[in-house]
């Protein structure tokens, strides 16, 4: 029973580390090692804890070992005319499910297929006092109990070790289309904003650099429809585009020298940024790329965030020891605090990799 | 499970208190209209409450929790009272807390698609709302009259269209949560993702545990182009069951897929005549939505793959008025189970699409084995049953055996790998099944992600999540061995 021996030479690695008062830092893939705070602790990686337990496609759902590479899980997806609807980034070749998951990253399509949260299911965990649970399970709809799963999706491991996860998973569109248009940013907003209002099968929006990108999926027909009523020209270099931006490769991304994720209401108006500006996500996600010195506080981007009703985090290029997400309202730290003992009181679990440790217990 | 208790009388210091917070016309006293919220829409469950409470504005809400944290009286949250797991009874100490006043739309952004509600509002009210931009909020429970949006959101409600368009928690992007003690959190915005934990996931389902909600930022779509349904009818259940996951294995994602028994179909078409066929062993509803040529194209190959399946007949609406006809069999079914039964007891279990036929196969035995009816009207799509067990609740025993009944149908879906409860939540009626799906550590962790919401439990104690001390008794009197891990996990 490989899975058995796996998930228990994990939880015994956890109860060493427990009564030993070590703190572990869970790994996978390395590909999101520059995201969040940093942390000081002992690695426990979950890289060998790999491999698909389940996957039916019929049932729309699979169900893989934390450590299983991302890729492994595209491509047997892929096999059966399937996917991951919110499109997880990779940041490298390693990047595990373990990792998607803890990070709660989606990508392009995250404004029109949902975030990775929507299509967890289930989890299996070790949680800080090195219990194996099970919370959710493989079904679509699931209201038994508190919705475990998705709060531990996005918690960067500092709640719980995930061991397995149940996704699920949709059919891949018939046909896929990018079309692109010059324009200014405000101009491409508008545009975003528009199309939102209206039944059109897109999957994908984003500015760069002076062109408007809108990635069409779904039947033939309907694709087809849609180019005619958006307009702009096809662009034969779409899935290029969309792939550079999800792994941040543009040449915007790769110049900056610190990178910010703005995530705010749609509809909130462009403002002068320092560095190269990004739009995706119907305008709700903006990145900005500082590529000069760094001239510009944290708090500008924290205040600005708080009160266009988002958040701002500092994606890369922080440094060590300093904070890199929007500070919480106090009341809502001190809820998170309580929900970090719930599951982890010893702080086994990444100390630190949200929050720093002003408070008695670091998050 | 119907025992009920004595309902306290209200502590004269507090009520003094609350004569202040609320107007006379806002605190409910008498017996006679308190009676009105002893139960929900699971009416064995009965308790009649110490005080009920209807404040029309979220200071007199936040007032309240926080006289009530002092005095350390439970409080229930209440919508519309349509839910159908006992998750809103009363407590003979406790308060009844109604959101139903609390019933505005605060604003409608049709540029954004979003729309900021108060809990009370009715479900179907936001879509209302919204039509004249062409836009809806997509779940919809079949109780999307009356059932509010704060329900919906302490619940994680579905609906017939939640294959395609998700559950609540799918569509909800901001909710304002009053803690116990009064403390106001704001959880997700407008934006997409926020800092911290996913506590607005979190909160969606937990079924008035974890806080009150006060404000709801709902999604709102563009309406479709056009949605066109499919009937099919089959001479066999399981053949019916196995169309289901061949449309899927296909490819295509209805936007409804709903299936009903024989029985049930005649139960409908005596009740409103919408053309149903009656000498079938099941029929499915097949709904596909999107722009003209697609949906066209779609439905030509909905009705390859249903008569491919052994469909005996495939019958597609030729126009709206034919669709709605046809939904409107599927939204009658549970007046037409009460025309053919003085008593029914809806369930609520999901299981694995490719089990579909085995469960309603197990139901009938079952339901054989207690001496009842079964009859079945469905979210095949998602593979959530619910069978609906008919009764007389005038006949000695029969209201027992309808609950022993349910009971086994959900120890049935856990098997399969399925889950106790889909949409209606857990409630006080599956409290004693959460013990089979989860072991004691899980529902320690679940205690503590309580406790850090609401030290004191004083938020609907007693629902969703049962202690183990009351799983050691339940799993010592069903036979299992005490400490035993309920379900095989390797």
């Amino acid at each position: 029973m490989p899975r058995t021996n796996c998930s228990q030479a994990l939880q015994e690695q956890i109860l060493q580390a427990l009564s030993e008062q070590k703190t572990l830092q869970p790994c996978g893939g390395h590909s999101k090692d520059f995201y969040g705070r940093t942390v000081n602790g002992e690695k426990l990686s979950c890289a060998g804890h790999r491999g698909i337990l389940n996957y039916e496609p019929k049932e729309l759902v699979l169900t893989a070992k934390s450590g299983t590479p991302l890729q492994e899980i595209e491509a047997i997806l892929a096999e059966r005319g399937q996917m991951l609807a919110f499109e997880p980034p990779h940041f490298g070749p390693g990047t595990t499910l373990g990792g998607v998951v803890a990070a709660g990253l989606a990508g392009p399509a995250r404004a029109y297929r949902g975030s990775v949260r929507d299509y967890v299911l289930g989890v299996r965990v070790i949680n800080g006092h090195g219990q194996i649970l099970h919370f959710g399970g493989e079904v679509i709809k699931n209201v038994a109990g508190y919705d475990i799963s998705r709060l531990l999706t996005g918690s960067l491991g500092t709640l719980a070790l995930l061991l397995e996860v149940s996704l699920k998973v949709l059919p891949l569109p018939e046909a896929e289309t990018t079309i692109s248009m010059s324009c200014d940013s405000t101009t491409a907003l508008q545009h975003m904003l528009t199309w939102s209002r209206q039944a059109l099968p897109i999957t994908a929006t984003a500015w760069y650099r002076d062109q408007l990108y809108c990635r069409l999926s779904g039947e033939r027909s309907a694709v087809h429809d849609a180019i005619s009523l958006i307009g702009g020209d096809e662009n034969t270099d779409g899935s290029i585009f969309w792939t550079a931006l999800r792994e941040q490769t543009l040449p915007a991304f790769t110049a900056s020298k610190r990178l910010w994720r703005l995530s705010v209401p749609p509809t909130t108006l462009l403002r002068e940024e320092s560095g190269e500006v990004i739009l995706e996500w119907g305008g709700a996600l903006r990145w900005c790329c500082e590529n000069r010195h760094l001239i510009i506080d944290k708090t500008d981007y924290w205040d600005y965030a708080k009160t266009v009703g988002g958040h701002a985090t500092c994606f890369r290029g922080a440094k060590p020891g300093t904070e890199v997400f929007q500070p919480l309202p106090s009341e809502l730290l001190a809820l998170h605090q309580r929900l970090k003992l719930a599951f982890d009181p010893k702080s086994l679990f990444n100390p630190g990799h949200l929050y720093g440790t002003t408070a008695a217990t670091g998050l | 499970m119907t025992r009920t208790k004595h309902a306290q009388t209200c502590d004269p210091v507090l009520l003094s208190v609350l004569q202040k917070i609320l107007p006379d016309d806002a605190i409910v006293t008498t017996e006679e209209e308190r009676r009105v919220y002893e139960c929900d829409g699971l009416p064995m469950f009965r308790q009649l409450p110490m005080l009920v409470v209807l404040p029309d504005t979220t200071g007199q809400v936040r007032e309240i929790l926080q006289l009530c944290h002092a005095h350390k009286v439970p409080v229930v949250a209440r919508g519309a009272g349509t839910g159908l797991s006992a998750g809103a009874t009363p407590l003979a100490d406790g308060i009844v807390l109604s959101l139903a006043r609390l019933n505005a739309i605060l604003d409608l952004d049709p540029q954004a698609c979003t729309a900021r509600v108060q809990p009370g509002v009715r479900n179907l009210a936001i879509s209302e709302a919204a039509d004249p931009h062409g836009l809806y909020y997509a779940p919809d429970p079949s109780s999307q009259i009356a059932c509010t949006i704060g329900g919906n959101v302490a619940e994680n409600s579905g609906g017939v269209h939640c294959l395609k368009y998700g559950l609540t928690v799918h569509n909800i992007l901001e909710i304002h949560l009053l803690l116990m003690d009064g403390t106001l959190l704001i959880l997700g915005s407008s934006a997409l993702d926020q800092a911290g934990y996913d506590l607005m996931a979190l909160t969606i389902g937990s079924e008035g545990l974890l806080g009150v909600v006060v404000e709801v930022v709902v999604k709102l779509l563009p309406k479709p182009v056009l949605a066109k349904v499919a009937m099919a009818a089959f001479d066999d259940v399981s053949k019916a069951a196995n169309a289901v996951g061949e449309i899927i294995a296909a490819g295509l994602i209805p936007a409804g897929l709903e299936m009903m028994d024989g029985p049930s179909i005649r139960a409908v078409e005596d009740y409103v005549r919408v053309g149903y066929p009656v000498e079938a062993a099941a029929m499915l509803l097949c709904e596909m939505d999107g722009n003209q040529v697609e949906v066209e194209s779609q439905m030509v190959r909905i009705e390859d793959l249903l008569k491919g399946c052994g469909a005996t007949s495939v019958k597609i609406a030729a126009d709206e008025a034919e669709r709605a006809k046809f939904w409107l069999g599927r939204k009658s079914a549970f007046p037409a189970a009460g025309r053919i039964s003085p008593d029914y007891y809806c369930m609520d279990g999901t299981v694995p699409r490719r089990k579909l036929a085995q469960v309603l196969e197990g139901t009938a035995q079952l339901a054989e084995e207690f001496q009842l009816t079964v009859t079945n009207i469905f979210h095949a799509g998602d593979g959530n049953l619910h069978p609906l067990i008919l009764f007389d609740a005038n006949k000695p025993g029969e209201l027992k055996r309808a609950e022993d009944l349910g009971a086994q149908i959900l120890l049935l879906c856990i098997e399969v790998g399925g889950t106790i409860t889909g949409e209606h939540g857990v409630g006080l009626e599956k409290i004693q099944q959460m013990c089979v799906q989860f072991n004691t550590e899980e529902l320690e962790q679940m205690h503590r992600v309580k406790e850090a919401f609401d030290p004191l439990q004083l938020l609907n104690p007693g629902k969703a999540v049962p202690r183990p001390r009351h799983c050691a008794e339940y799993r010592l009197a069903s036979g299992m061995k005490s400490g035993e891990d309920p379900h095989a996990k390797d």
